[in-house]
This record gives structure tokens, C-alpha cells and sequence, in this order.
């Protein structure tokens, strides 16, 4: 998670009127910590302990089951968010501002109390690796839906349609593997059954200029009666000539792989996944720091201003929605071929929603579009695990907290967002 | 076909306008035979003309779908150059099977062998476009205040939790339980509309991203409420709610043997008040002001942030009475479900969009779509054709109604005088030149 900013520390110590402070923030922090340490550390019987796995069975270096007294821990790590809370409060009211490890470090120990307090006094296990490795595997489409969305709105398109461009390249990446027998083909076909989509859009949007929400929206309920139809009349009837896809293969990468840990999270994965490295990092670096990049954002921000200084807005535009739709559209491979999993109606299941918003959460930047997706994807793969295990929360709730979180961080309380500021204004010279 | 009868009536609502426009072209003298044709030309290319092309182009291309996914064409297409005819009766047939059935099931079933039941057909389009123009109402009057409010599903779901509760949970008389279920469905889906409006009156909340999070979490919450104790069915396993009472079901307006139930009714009244409401009230007209700039709204002192409040309340209420149609007349006897909204709250916002948010647009466009959707069980049935095409031609419709250039290049059309293509493109489907 990106770091929370308080208000703007004062501008310079002239000026007359300082900006008022914002405890907001600082007491949601309290409060969450000190509901924690009743919920989790108080209530509750004793003598119950916690067991956490480290190690996979097919590790070099095994690390054994530990096992933590439950209440103990889970109070003392709420102590350590309150004492973080207390940290921010410091620095909000001497209007500094907190230091970007209080929230990351705020959410971790809130979590791990969470989990000790879900596991306590369970015969099974929590493996923390599985966990994790899921988390990163279950966001894989959410990184690539939310890049997409990142591409087009940096250039002034909103991208509602992500979630018809994962669905497209769900899609034709499985049938494209099916057919060559090859899952790195549908790898392949999947970026170009994304940009058909993108392509939709570009030409209702950005050349006839009709709302680009509404566009989105109409293209993802186009998307998904069109491959529902094709599901049924064509892959359902001959499933092991349209829609058997072979899985990508696991490449472990050589000594990393044996990391305790690390190792199977980050380096046992399909190619996919480092697919998915490799374009955050270049994004990151292409946005903000190439020409390419300016270009991208002030087209964006100021189309007219672009203009003027002789930047082609709408190529721009046309070219930044295109190569958003193949980021997306690879990222729907991760449905099938990336799962080894036959093609299934309306099998993204609103994925695309949540790669915008982790899009928003993100604040329009790789590197956050990749914490907010991993969170979601922590969240998913924490209410998998715990449905294995069994507790106390109804796995329903479980379900709805990414989507709470989406809400809270929306509405300003983790920090304000501001979106490009020409996005959804259709270009007209 | 059905469609083209039912959207001639759709734009009667705007014909007058534009023929009042359309009037002045003829200036330049011409004789009565190219007046007639530049009279033709006008029809064709103004907004109702374009409304017509679309659906018809959006069938052709469905009609394209269902010959290509036909065993009978694909073998037919395999010796093409030894008998062309070949595939072009087989692709005829294939069509020409598959939108006969969807009539059938829409309009009127003419291989049934009584009128009584031929006409169910026409019953069902009715119910199962009540919910639809309920909840495009809700949607087309936040369209209008430029709110996208992508939530009706939720809207929906919230409604339909409310009245069922009150449907099943309550022993009352008749009249007075069924009225405080429609109520109920109304308060549940105003509540929880209005929390994206406080949030985006109050933090500037994007309003799409929290009503997606929205229709999520009521996904998830009704799942929830299905599995308490409470709520559920005695003696059945599944997550489904008991029965309701009879006395909170809405009346069946055609005898037993039709579903059609007085929640069509209440569709229709709602028309009425949401026509009332924004072109004849007080609140209507600020409505309208903040969607058309709010800006000037603010400058006016209209509380933009008052009615960004009001505009998600009154959407959520007609949501809401979408869900409580849903479960006190079509599913009520099957009790509350997961399922109990279906695609409603997607379907809606097409319904909006093509009806142009205005009332009497969405009315013909929910019986349209409630058309295809009834006709399209029908066609799955009879002739094997997944109902799933109904969702492509409705999206393509939106599509090509929103771009009546398109749809004029696709026909070669000219388009109309250039002072009013700028006027065709309805306000709801062109960006919004002003984004707070």
C-alpha cells in the first residue's frame, strides 16, 4: 500500500493561515488498532496457540511448523499498530509528514494479528507461503487489468472496458492453445484478442466521441454475450478440440527458487508472472521517466497544451488504448492457460472492475497498481485459506472487504486521489 | 418484427421535436418529388430513423452469429463453390428459425393452438420488462443529472431484500402488506444508492467505482443474509428464503395462467411520476441543472452536493421497486434467492441508454428489451440458439445508437444539416464537456 499523506505540510512558515489538521486519519488508525487488541487479544479463551508453516514440502531448506501463544501475540502486535497510530498522530499534529513505513507496517501487524487470531487453537496449519504465493497469483490479472487501465487513462480515456478485454483474452487464449496444443500460443493470441477489444473502444470513443464509460460498459456486456455464445454453441459441443488448453509450465529460476520463502512466492511461477515483473518495471520507468511517457501523460492532463507543441492527441490516444488492451488482454490469459483451466462463461466475474479500482487505489502509478492488486490478491487468497481451515468470519464477509477497503480508499480516508485531468474528454481540435 | 413496431413508438416523444427542426430544409425551392425524397432522407437519418438502423443492423449482425454458429450452414459453407445456393438457403433457414422463435416467444407464439396461449407470449415480454423500465428509470435520471451510476444491480438486490423480508417475515392484511413491501424495496434500494451519493456528495467518491464495489458487496451480502438462520427456508438445504405470503405478492392482472402481475402497473406510474418529476418539479429542474453544468448550478445557488444526494436516492428507490417487482410478483414463490435480480441492474443501464433517459424512451426500450429476453428462452428452446445472442444485438444496439454516424456511414446515409447533428446525439451519450 502507498503511504498515507496527511495534510499538506505548511508551505512556508510566513504565511499567516495554516491549512487546519486532519486527525481523520490518525483516529481510524487508533480506533482499528484498539478494536483489534479487544476483538483479537482479550476476548477470547486462553491457552491457545497459533501454528504457522514456513517451508513447501519440496524445499531444499526445510524450516519447521512453529507454533505462537494466540493472545499473547495477537495483543502484543495490535500494541505495535497503536503504537504506529500513536507515531502518526505525532506527526500530523507537528505537521510533518508520517513516515511512508506507518501504513505498510500499520496493515502488516494488524493482518498477522488477524491471522493468529483465525487460527488459534486449530489442528491445521496456516501456510504462509501458500498464502503468499496465492496472493501473488491471484492478482497476476488484477496488475495487468489495472496497467491497462493506467495506459488509457494516463492518455484521457477511461477504460471500463478492462474487464471485456480479460474476458476477450481469456478467451482466444484458450482456444488459440487448444488448437496449436501449445499453451505459449495462446500467450501469444491473448494481447491480440484484447486490443480487438481496445480497438471497439478507440473507434467509439475516441473517433465518434460517445461517452467512454458508457462505451466501456456496453463493450464489456458485448464481450460477454459474445464469448457465452461461442462458449455454448461452438466450445461446449467439442470441448477437447476448442477448449482443452494445455497450462503454462512452472519455471523455477535456479538457486533463487530456493530462497526459503522468497523463493517459492517470487520464483516458482509460470512465465506469466515474470512477464508481469518485467512490465510493471518497464511502465514504471516508461511513464515517468521517457519522452514516450511525457507525451502519454500530458495528452492526458492538458490535451490542448500537447497539441500546441505539435503532439498528435489523438494518435496518442488511439496508441496508448491499443497497447492498454494488450496489457489487459494478456492478463486475461491468466484465466485459462495461467490456470490450466478450460474457458468458462463469464469467467473474469467482474475482475476488470477491480483491476480499475485497484487502478484508482494505485493512484495511477505501476508501482501502486501492483501493491493495490497484491492486497486484493492477499485478501482472495486469504479467504481461500481460511475456508480450508474454517473460522469464526463468514467466508461472505471475508469476500466483501477488498470491495469495503475499494470504498474507504475511494472515499479519501486512506489518502486523496486525483485522476488525470483530462480523462474521459473526448478530444476535439 | 417486434422491434421495429415498438421503437416507432419510442421516439414519438421526440419526433415532434425534431420535425419541428426538420422542417426548414426545404427552402431552396425544389419540387414535391426531392422535397419527398429529402423528406425520406430525414426520417432515415434523424434520431428515430437511426434508432430503426441500428436495431436492424444490430439483428444482421446477430443473424451473422447465429448462421455461423448453425451445423447445417458450416457444412453447407464446406462445398460453397460447388453450390453456393446451398449455404444461402441453409443460412436463411438458420435465421429465419431463430428470430420466428424469438417473436414467438415475444409477441405472439403462432404455433400455439389456442389465442389464449399464443398471447402468454406478449404477457411475459410485459414482466419481464417491468423490472427493466424500473430500474432504467432509476439510471436514466441519473444520466440526466451526469451521475453514472453503474449500481442498479445492487440497487436491485437491496430491493428486493427489503420487500422480501417484509413478504415473508410479517403476517399482515392484504393491501396494507403489499404496500409496505413495495416501500420497503424502495427504502432498501434508495439507502443504499445514497451511500455512493453522500460519499461522492461529501469526498468526491467517484461514483462508477463505488456503485461497482457496491453491486459486489450486495452480491455477497445477500449470499450472507441467505445463510442466517432467520432467513432461511425451513426444511431446505439451499440458501433460499421461505415463501412469501400471499398477502404481500402483487395481484396477477391476467389470471393464473399469466405471470403478468401489477408491479407492471407501478412501471407505468413511475413513468408518469419520473416525467412529472423532471420536467414539471422544482427538484426535476435542479436535477437537470447540475447535469447540463454544475457549475452555472452552483453559480445559480443550486447545493450540488444536496442534489448529487437526492439524484442517488431517487435512482435507488426506483432500483429498489425493480427488486421488489422482482420478488413480489415474478420469483415470489420460489422465495428470495442469490439470483433474484438476474442481470437486471446491466440490462437497465442499456434500457437507459437506448431509451435516452427519458421516460417514455425507456419504457419502449425496457419493452424491447424485455422482448428479446423473453423471446430469447424461447429461442434457445425451440431452435437451440443461446439466449446469449439477446446480450450482443443489445449491446450492439447501445453501441450503434450512441454513434449515428456510424450508423449512417454503415447505410450511406448523408448526414443530416449540419446544425443538427450536433443536436442528434443525445445529452446522456456524449461526454460531458465539464468533469468536476
Amino acid at each position: 500500500m502507498s503511504a498515507v499523506t496527511a495534510p499538506a505540510p505548511a508551505a512556508a512558515p510566513t504565511s499567516a493561515v495554516l491549512p487546519p489538521i486532519s486527525l481523520k486519519a490518525s483516529i481510524a488508525y487508533g480506533v482499528g488498532a484498539l478494536a483489534g487488541l479487544v476483538l483479537l487479544g482479550l476476548v477470547g479463551p486462553n491457552g491457545r496457540t497459533s501454528g504457522f508453516a514456513v517451508s513447501t514440502r519440496t524445499d531444499a531448506l526445510q524450516i519447521p511448523v512453529f507454533h505462537v501463544p494466540s493472545k499473547i501475540s495477537a495483543a502484543l502486535l495490535c500494541l505495535v499498530a497503536l503504537a504506529l497510530a500513536y507515531l502518526h498522530y505525532r506527526a500530523t499534529v507537528s505537521r510533518r509528514r508520517p513516515s511512508p513505513w506507518i501504513a505498510p507496517g500499520y496493515g502488516v501487524s494488524m493482518v498477522l494479528a488477524f491471522l493468529i487470531w483465525a487460527v488459534a487453537g486449530k489442528d491445521t496449519v496456516l501456510p504462509l507461503t501458500g498464502l503468499l504465493a496465492g496472493s501473488l497469483f491471484l492478482a497476476l490479472p488484477l496488475v495487468f487489468g489495472a496497467l491497462s487501465g493506467l495506459l488509457c487513462e494516463r492518455s484521457g480515456v477511461i477504460n471500463i472496458a478492462i474487464e471485456g478485454q480479460l474476458l476477450f483474452g481469456a478467451f482466444l487464449a484458450a482456444v488459440v492453445a487448444t488448437l496449436t496444443k501449445n499453451a505459449y500460443f495462446g500467450l501469444v493470441a491473448a494481447p491480440v484478442a484484447g486490443v480487438l477489444v481496445a480497438s471497439l473502444l478507440v473507434l467509439f470513443a475516441v473517433k465518434y466521441h460517445v461517452d467512454q464509460i458508457i462505451v466501456g460498459v456496453v463493450l464489456n456486456v458485448l464481450v460477454i454475450g459474445l464469448t457465452s455464445y461461442l462458449f455454448s454453441t461452438v466450445l461446449k459441443l467439442n470441448a477437447s478440440t476448442w477448449n482443452s488448453p494445455p497450462g503454462l509450465p512452472v519455471l523455477p529460476i535456479p538457486v533463487l527458487s530456493e530462497i526459503p520463502v522468497i523463493g517459492p512466492v517470487l520464483f516458482r511461477q509460470t512465465a506469466l508472472v515474470y512477464l508481469m515483473y518485467v512490465v510493471v518495471a518497464v511502465l514504471q520507468v516508461m511513464v515517468f521517466r521517457s519522452r514516450w511517457g511525457l507525451r502519454l501523460r500530458s495528452v492526458g492532463e492538458h490535451p490542448k497544451a500537447a497539441d500546441t507543441v505539435g503532439i498528435k492527441v489523438n494518435r496518442t490516444r488511439v496508441r496508448a488504448v491499443l497497447l492498454g488492451g494488450a496489457v489487459a488482454g494478456l492478463g486475461g490469459a491468466f484465466y485459462t492457460v495461467g490456470n490450466s483451466l478450460a474457458f468458462g462463461k463469464e469467467m473474469t466475474n467482474g475482475g476488470g472492475y477491480i483491476a480499475l479500482a485497484a487502478m484508482i487505489l494505485g493512484r495511477w502509478r505501476p508501482k501502486g497498481a501492483l501493491a493495490a492488486a497484491l492486497l486484493f490478491g492477499f485478501a482472495n487468497s486469504l479467504q481461500q485459506q481460511l475456508n480450508i481451515i474454517g473460522t469464526a468470519v463468514p467466508s461472505q464477509i471475508m469476500l466483501m472487504t477488498p470491495y469495503l477497503v475499494t470504498i474507504f480508499a475511494v472515499a479519501g480516508i486512506v489518502g486523496k486521489v486525483r485522476a488525470p485531468a483530462s480523462e474521459g474528454i473526448p478530444y476535439v481540435k | 418484427m417486434t422491434s421495429t413496431s415498438s421503437t416507432g413508438g419510442t421516439d414519438a416523444g421526440q419526433a415532434p421535436a425534431d420535425q419541428v427542426d426538420a422542417a426548414p430544409p426545404t427552402s431552396n425551392g425544389a419540387p414535391g418529388a426531392s422535397r419527398w425524397r429529402e423528406v425520406a432522407l430525414e426520417i432515415a437519418t434523424g434520431s428515430a430513423g437511426v434508432t430503426v438502423l441500428a436495431i436492424v443492423l444490430a439483428l444482421l449482425f446477430g443473424g451473422v452469429l447465429i448462421a455461423a454458429a448453425d451445423p447445417a450452414v458450416q457444412s453447407a459453407a464446406g462445398y460453397f463453390f460447388a453450390r453456393p445456393l446451398d449455404l444461402f438457403s441453409a443460412v436463411w433457414q438458420a435465421v429465419s428459425q431463430a428470430y420466428a422463435a424469438l417473436f414467438s416467444g415475444a409477441v405472439y407464439d403462432v404455433q400455439a393452438e389456442s389465442f389464449a396461449r399464443g398471447i402468454k407470449s406478449l404477457t411475459e415480454t410485459l414482466t419481464v420488462a417491468t423490472p427493466l423500465i424500473l430500474a432504467g428509470l432509476g439510471l436514466g435520471i441519473g444520466f440526466r443529472s451526469s451521475l453514472f451510476n453503474i449500481g442498479a444491480q445492487g440497487q436491485v438486490v437491496l430491493g428486493a431484500v427489503f420487500a422480501g423480508y417484509i413478504g415473508f417475515a410479517f403476517n399482515l392484511p392484504a393491501p396494507l402488506h403489499l404496500l409496505l413491501a413495495v416501500l420497503g424495496g424502495a427504502i432498501g434500494g434508495g439507502l443504499w444508492a445514497s451511500i455512493a451519493g453522500v460519499l461522492k456528495a461529501r469526498t468526491g467518491a467517484n461514483e462508477v467505482i463505488v456503485t461497482i464495489m457496491l453491486n459486489n458487496i450486495a452480491v455477497y451480502l445477500i449470499a450472507y443474509l441467505l445463510s442466517l438462520h432467520a432467513w432461511q427456508r425451513p426444511g431446505s438445504n439451499n440458501p433460499q428464503s421461505p415463501a412469501l405470503h400471499g398477502s404481500a405478492m402483487f395481484p396477477l392482472l391476467a389470471g393464473e395462467r399469466y405471470r403478468l402481475h401489477a408491479g407492471f402497473l407501478l412501471a407505468i406510474v413511475a413513468c408518469v411520476v419520473v416525467w412529472w418529476l423532471m420536467e414539471r418539479s422544482t427538484l426535476g429542474f435542479q436535477f437537470r441543472a447540475v447535469g447540463a453544468n454544475p457549475e452555472a448550478a452552483r453559480t445559480a445557488g443550486i447545493s450540488v452536493e444536496r442534489v448529487t444526494v437526492w439524484v442517488m436516492l431517487v435512482a435507488g428507490m426506483l432500483a429498489g421497486l425493480a427488486g421488489a417487482a422482482q420478488i413480489l410478483g415474478t420469483e415470489g414463490g420460489s422465495g428470495l434467492t442469490g439470483g433474484i435480480a438476474g442481470t437486471v441492474g446491466i440490462d437497465a443501464i442499456t434500457v437507459a441508454l437506448l431509451g435516452r433517459s427519458k421516460p417514455l424512451g425507456i419504457f419502449f426500450s425496457g419493452l424491447l428489451f424485455g422482448a428479446l429476453r423473453a423471446g430469447g428462452v424461447v429461442m434457445q428452446a425451440r431452435t437451440g440458439t443461446p439466449i446469449d445472442l439477446v446480450l450482443v444485438v443489445q449491446s450492439l444496439i447501445v453501441l450503434f445508437i450512441a454513434a449515428p454516424p456510424l450508423v449512417r456511414a454503415v447505410f450511406r446515409l448523408p448526414a443530416p444539416g449540419s446544425r443538427k447533428a450536433a443536436v442528434d446525439v443525445p445529452a446522456a451519450l456524449t461526454a460531458k464537456e465539464v468533469r468536476a
